[in-house]
């Protein structure tokens, strides 16, 4: 599918570059032009999603083989004969998505764009921070839809350099403290990744089509073929010490995106500083790249590490679901109690993630998407408080539901839908991914169950700290939520009681790419799970 | 009339109640009178409805109609095959006389409404609510599977925490919802890792194929064990629901809420789920599940009771009556009298919706009366300020009054019957399996249900009241709100039940709900119907007798206590203290719970707050400094020193040495060509330039010249940049990033 000449994929990835080009050279006083001319950019990516979302083929695998992929682009980027050493050196223009991006691409789209509206009221640089915030959207899109590994690289550290100045500079009193902890952490992450890619690069070579000689690639694909390791190499053969330390480097890499425990605590710290809109891309989108890094490469291209390290993986989704969720409950911070049961609902996708079968993988990434949802309206509600009472103190708070009535009536959707009411998005994700996490792990799953109870505990308990029980007398002016606030909430909201009702639109998305990946990971992980 | 207009009267019924939910939570300010007509009017409809139905299903269908559909398409599934979710409806004998009586108490409830919350702050959004739990409840009763049957579970846990904080300004309402909820989540937890093996041994949540695959021998991890335990743990979430031993704690602070709906969701119908998840999953409980349903409702019966004679909140005293009742018939299916667990709880449904509303109508009065005299100290709750109230409200009292008659087992009552067949079944069962304690606490139970039942009537409705100028403005309830109590007062007449007062097995509904086969294995099931049937006709004259002797046993002593004042009451609690004080504090539930339990998670979570904030963040950010301290030399003010300088130099040098060995090795391992000889060049070249350049970047070099020129020269090009970098150029991000970069060149040649 193409525009222009240029396939949908480049729009969805390069049109937020545009805008920022456009925002750029648009002079500084006029902030309503820079706002508009973001949002539109955006709200045009929300429409080329929709246009991805009704062109997808539900039947198309993915993972592993090209033919699987959809919307594909293909073009060599850079193409350097003959380096010393390297000998040639070929790196590939290479996007395309299966069922496990589309999702993704969807989400980014969306909240991106809703994003923007909640950044309406940023009056300090607003170019700079439109600028930035367009640039963010560009390298988190291109993350989900690159195929090659160091497209993906490429992308995201694109996203971690605008990520960095907008805690940084628009964030909270202690945001440089919390800007470079971000920073440093995600860094952290990223050379791991790294090493392993060039672990990878050097491991794996295929024949050029054209002249038939044996080059290198950092064709993602092609990285999980074991066909295409070269004898001998670091990583070549099975169950290797080196392929261990592979997996586990971007795992390390990955895990602190999620985030997991104990590489989590740079989270409540990023979120507690950064402004509304910031946290809401962040937990949205940002700590999907984690589990989308672990499932669309660490799985597949390491299917023998993936299942020689299931377990520990299960206990960490456990330790975060239950740490989290504990943790959460002893904030007083609003914001911070958020950003902890953020650490908790990802310990579900882990969790799901971990079981290697159908329906514990869909149900944690469908977590995921309904985590992007349910989380973005939790921190776009916490900023519709705090904008209003410039507090966030949860203890401060009480009786609001008169006060605030249709605030209340959209806050209590966004908590019950985090607790896993049935009805809502959040519960079918939840549930599938415990359901197929008990198939692989049945004492874990069990453990890891009295999340359920604690997170209803929490999310229970701030609704009743902040809506319930009388107004305080400081609080008899704040006025109800605006149709601006009302316009980024009510997508969502709409979003998670529909998925909540009838899942299938979202499952049906999956359904191949996930089948086709727990056979990836059975097969060459020389196991066989979920039969009887 | 065919299974697909039956069907679709179903979905009708499931369907109407959240129409008006959806209209009246949307539009119900705009509606007149809030709505409320809208709401009331929509459940009459269902219950019109649902009677068709039942009526059709048990006359004119044997098999139960079963209705699917496709929810969840997992595709060709490895290892497995083709797997799909499919969800549905079930309508049988079972369900459609379930249906029936959700719908006769929530439509006569909203009837009631109508009057008992006139005026209230927010009219429309209560009648909304009432439409949801109704068609939530509806989802429990009407499903055939699991899925939908936990999906409903928490829709009604959800109904009721939004109808018990009703009043959410008060504290103690707000912190009663929560307590519900939570409570009920911990039930939960046991019910779904229940579902979680079922399905992982099926494949499927629905009941019947369920069922099916069990007797065809297919087990949880091919042991009976472990149908046992998913048996036991789905009986968790009766176990919260139903408020048994040990989560019955809600259920009275549940009262919190107003009282039609502690009528509707916390008596007649939403704490019966468990009841009915019972009666639902009878066949594949195993022996030793039954015998554990068995003593916890046994369990829950004799505590309950007991506090119940205690309890001076006329609300209060119910609650304990509900919870015991439901002890009860948990009791019933666990010793395997499936039709009288059943039988009772609709007859108690019945009798005990009419029990709350009574109270509600007793309440409504003491509420008025209190609010006309300016009194806002005294409790229009608790039964020592009432007293001679049955000269004012006559119908109340009596309609109270068969209510009460009913509960307690008195002949010719809907609860005589249903009682009766439960105690017989305890005493068949006792005599198959020697557990005979569990017919010692039936009995015992229906004395001191007796006792305390008549206890409230007295103390209510006879003797003198305490203020005689409050109780000229004592005035019987609205039309809307005494029939209800009529309706539900007709309701507990045996005739509805069985035309032989004192033989239930004679009556439509043993003929049509008969219980249904064990499909667990032979080994682990419990006694056969026959067997059972046979034990139960001997127990059943002795049980009856026995029944109306401590029946009769009870409510003499009521009377003698508070009504013909022989035992002096008080003097009996002054002489007994501790166990007066045991009652009245309701076994201590609340303190110990409150102590263990929300206490210990609360340091629980501090603690581990503490250990997030100090240990690992501790480590994260010691870790930071450390590494500036070392590497960098300088601290948190950027003064680098010579230390600096000189470490500095040594990693460099280190890293630098590293590199070269590891090259050497390389070097030595492959064979020497022109090529390999250029590169040689550049890695010596490299070796170099690295070594100097951390020379240099240790000196500060590389921080003032390269990075701040950039810096200050991008600064210079852009405003736009400027902004960001004079806030961040402190350059301690640049260093970084140039150590990353090293350090991936140096692993490149590792790689290599």
């Amino acid at each position: 599918m193409e525009f222009f000449g240029l396939g949908i994929l480049t729009w969805i990835t390069f049109l937020p570059i545009v805008g920022m080009v456009i925002v750029l050279l648009l002079p500084k006083e006029n902030k309503d032009a820079i706002r508009w001319t973001s949002a539109i950019f955006t709200g045009l990516q929300v429409v080329l999603a929709i246009i991805i979302y009704m062109n997808f083929n539900r039947g198309m695998a993915g993972i592993n083989t090209q033919e699987g992929f959809q919307f594909i682009e293909k073009a060599t980027w850079i193409d350097i004969k003959s380096v010393a050493w390297f000998g040639r050196v070929q790196i590939e223009y290479f996007m395309g998505i299966d069922g496990l991006s589309v999702l993704m691409v969807i989400l980014t789209a969306l909240i991106s764009f809703i994003a923007v509206f909640a950044s309406w009221e940023i009056d300090k640089a607003v170019k700079g921070y439109f600028a930035l915030l367009l640039l963010l959207d560009t390298g988190m899109m291109g993350v989900f839809v690159a195929l090659d590994f160091f497209l993906f690289y490429v992308f995201w550290e694109v996203m971690l350099l605008p990520m960095y100045f907008l805690i940084g500079i628009w964030g909270g009193p202690r945001r440089e403290y919390a800007a470079i902890k971000f920073f440093l952490y995600t860094l952290l992450g990223s050379v791991l990744i790294l090493l392993a890619i060039l672990a990878l690069y050097f491991s794996v070579s295929v024949n050029d089509p054209v002249t038939g000689e044996k080059i290198h690639t950092f064709n993602m694909l092609a990285m999980m073929n074991p066909a295409n390791f070269e004898p001998g190499s670091i990583l070549a053969g099975m169950n290797t010490s080196w392929r261990y330390i592979a997996f586990i480097a971007l795992f390390i890499g990955f895990a602190i995106k999620v985030p997991i425990f104990p590489f989590h605590t740079w989270l409540p710290d990023a979120h507690v500083e950064a402004p509304t809109a910031i946290s809401v891309i962040l937990a949205g989108i940002l700590l999907k790249m984690g589990t989308y890094g672990l499932l669309r490469i660490s799985y597949p291209m390491f299917p023998d590490a993936t299942v020689f390290y299931q377990i520990p993986m299960a206990i960490l989704g456990f330790i975060n679901i239950v740490y989290g969720a504990l943790v959460a409950m002893a904030q007083e911070d609003f914001k911070k109690l958020i950003a902890y049961s953020s650490i908790s609902h990802m310990g579900i996708v882990v969790l799901g993630m971990a079981a290697f079968n159908t329906q514990g993988m869909t149900g944690a990434i469908l977590q995921m998407f309904n985590h992007g949802t349910i989380t973005a309206m939790l921190f776009l509600i916490v900023g519709v408080i705090y904008d209003r009472a410039h507090t966030r103190g949860l203890s401060e708070f009480g009786g609001l539901m008169n006060q605030m009535p249709k605030y209340a009536a959209v806050m209590s959707i966004a908590f019950f839908a985090a607790l896993g009411l049935p009805g809502l998005s959040g519960f079918i994700s939840e549930a599938f991914a415990f359901l197929g996490a008990f198939q692989s792990f049945r004492w874990i799953t069990i453990a890891s169950t009295v999340g359920i109870v604690l997170t209803a505990g929490y999310m229970l308990w701030t609704l009743q700290r902040v809506f319930l029980g009388t107004l305080p007398e400081r609080w008899k002016t704040l006025p109800d939520i605006n149709g601006r606030e009302l316009f980024t909430l009510v997508p969502l909201a709409v979003i998670v009681i529909v998925l909540g009702i009838y899942p299938s639109p979202a499952i049906d998305l999956l359904t191949s790419a996930v089948n086709t990946l727990v056979d990836v990971v059975g097969q060459s992980g020389g196991m066989a799970m979920g039969g009887q | 009339m065919t299974p697909e207009i039956l069907i679709r009267l179903s979905l009708a019924v499931l369907l109407l109640p959240f129409f008006g939910f959806l209209m009246l939570i949307f539009f119900g300010r705009r509606f007149s009178r809030q709505g409320d007509w809208l709401a009331t009017s929509a459940l009459f409809i269902c219950l019109a409805l649902s009677l068709v139905v039942m009526f059709y299903k048990l006359t004119a269908f044997t098999e139960p109609i079963s209705f699917n559909f496709q929810w969840i398409d997992f595709g060709n599934v490895p290892f497995f095959g083709p797997l799909q979710v499919y969800l549905g409806l079930t309508i049988d004998n079972l369900s459609t006389i379930m249906m029936v009586v959700v719908c006769v108490v929530s439509a006569f409830v909203h009837l009631f409404s109508i009057g008992y919350m006139h005026g209230d702050v927010r009219y429309s959004r209560y009648f909304a609510y009432l439409g949801l739990f109704t068609f939530s409840m509806l989802v429990i009763v009407l499903t055939n599977n699991f899925f939908t049957m936990y999906v409903g579970w928490e829709l009604v846990g959800l109904c009721s925490y939004l109808l018990i904080g009703h009043w959410y300004e008060k504290k103690s309402a707000s912190d009663a919802a929560v307590k519900a909820f939570i409570v009920n989540r911990i039930g939960d937890i046991g019910m779904f890792t229940g579902i979680m093996i079922l399905y992982f041994t099926f494949r499927t949540f629905g009941f019947s194929e369920i069922f099916n695959a069990i007797q065809a021998g297919n087990l949880p991890y091919g042991s009976e064990a472990w149908l046992t335990a998913a048996g036991v743990l789905i009986f968790c979430g009766a176990i919260g629901k139903s408020a048994q031993f040990p989560l019955h704690v809600w259920l009275p602070d549940a009262m919190e809420g107003p009282t039609p709906v502690s009528a509707l969701i916390h008596a007649a119908t939403m704490v019966a789920a468990g009841v009915y998840l019972i009666a639902r999953t009878f066949p594949m409980m195993t022996a030793d599940a039954l015998v554990s349903i068995a003593y916890i409702g046994a369990i829950t019966a004799f505590i309950s009771a007991t506090i119940a004679i205690a309890q001076n909140d006329i609300k209060k005293v119910l609650a304990y009556s509900t919870i015991s009742q439901l002890g009860y018939m948990v009791m019933g299916l666990g010793v395997g009298a499936y039709t009288a667990g059943f039988f009772h709880l609709v007859t108690h449904a019945m009798f005990k919706a009419g029990l709350f509303l009574g109270s509600g109508s007793v309440i409504h009065a003491m509420h008025h009366a209190l609010h006309y005299q300016g009194d806002h100290h005294t409790d229009p709750q608790d039964i020592r300020n009432m007293g001679g109230l049955k000269g004012k409200l006559k119908i109340t009292f009596a309609t109270f009054l068969m209510y009460t008659l009913a509960i307690s087992g008195v002949p010719f009552t809907s609860g005589f019957l249903s009682k009766d067949e439960i105690l017989a079944g305890t005493l068949a069962f006792g005599g198959l399996t020697g557990h005979y304690l569990i017919p010692i606490v039936g009995f015992l139970v229906a004395g001191l249900t007796a006792f305390y039942m008549f206890r409230l009537v007295i103390l209510t409705f006879m003797g003198e009241h305490k203020d005689s100028h409050r109780l000229e403005h004592v005035h019987e309830s609205p039309t809307v709100m005494t029939i209800p109590l009529i309706v539900f007062a007709i309701l507990s007449f045996f005739a509805f039940y069985s035309f032989n007062p004192f033989g239930a097995s004679s009556g439509w509904f043993y003929h049509v709900m008969e219980r249904p086969t064990s499909v667990v294995p032979l080994s682990v099931a419990a006694a056969n119907i026959e067997t059972f049937e046979e034990a139960l006709h001997h127990a059943h004259l002795p049980a009856m007798a026995l029944s109306l002797i401590v029946a009769g046993f009870g409510i003499l002593i009521a009377f003698a206590t508070y009504k013909w004042k022989k035992i002096n009451a008080d003097a009996l609690a002054d002489r007994f203290k501790g166990v007066y004080n045991f009652l009245l504090n309701k076994w201590y539930f609340d303190e110990i719970y409150g102590a263990i339990v929300v206490g210990g998670t609360h340091v629980f979570t501090r603690m581990l707050r503490w250990f997030d904030n100090t240990i690992i963040d501790g480590i994260v950010n010691g870790t930071a400094s450390w590494t500036k301290a070392v590497v960098f030399g300088y601290t948190e003010h950027r003064k680098e020193t010579r230390i600096s300088a000189l470490a500095f130099m040594l990693v460099g040098l280190f890293v630098s040495l590293l590199v070269a060995v590891w090259a050497g090795q390389w070097f030595w391992s492959t064979q020497m060509s022109v090529g390999s000889m250029f590169g040689a060049i550049i890695m010596a070249i490299l070796f170099g330039g690295l070594t100097f350049f951390f020379f240099w970047s240790g000196a500060g070099g590389f921080d003032k010249y390269v990075v701040d020129g950039l810096v200050n020269g991008v600064a210079y090009f852009s405003g736009f940049f400027g902004i960001l970098f004079r806030k961040l150029q402190t350059g301690r991000v640049q260093t970084y990033i140039v150590f990353v970069v090293l350090g991936v060149m140096v692993f490149f040649f590792v790689f290599r």
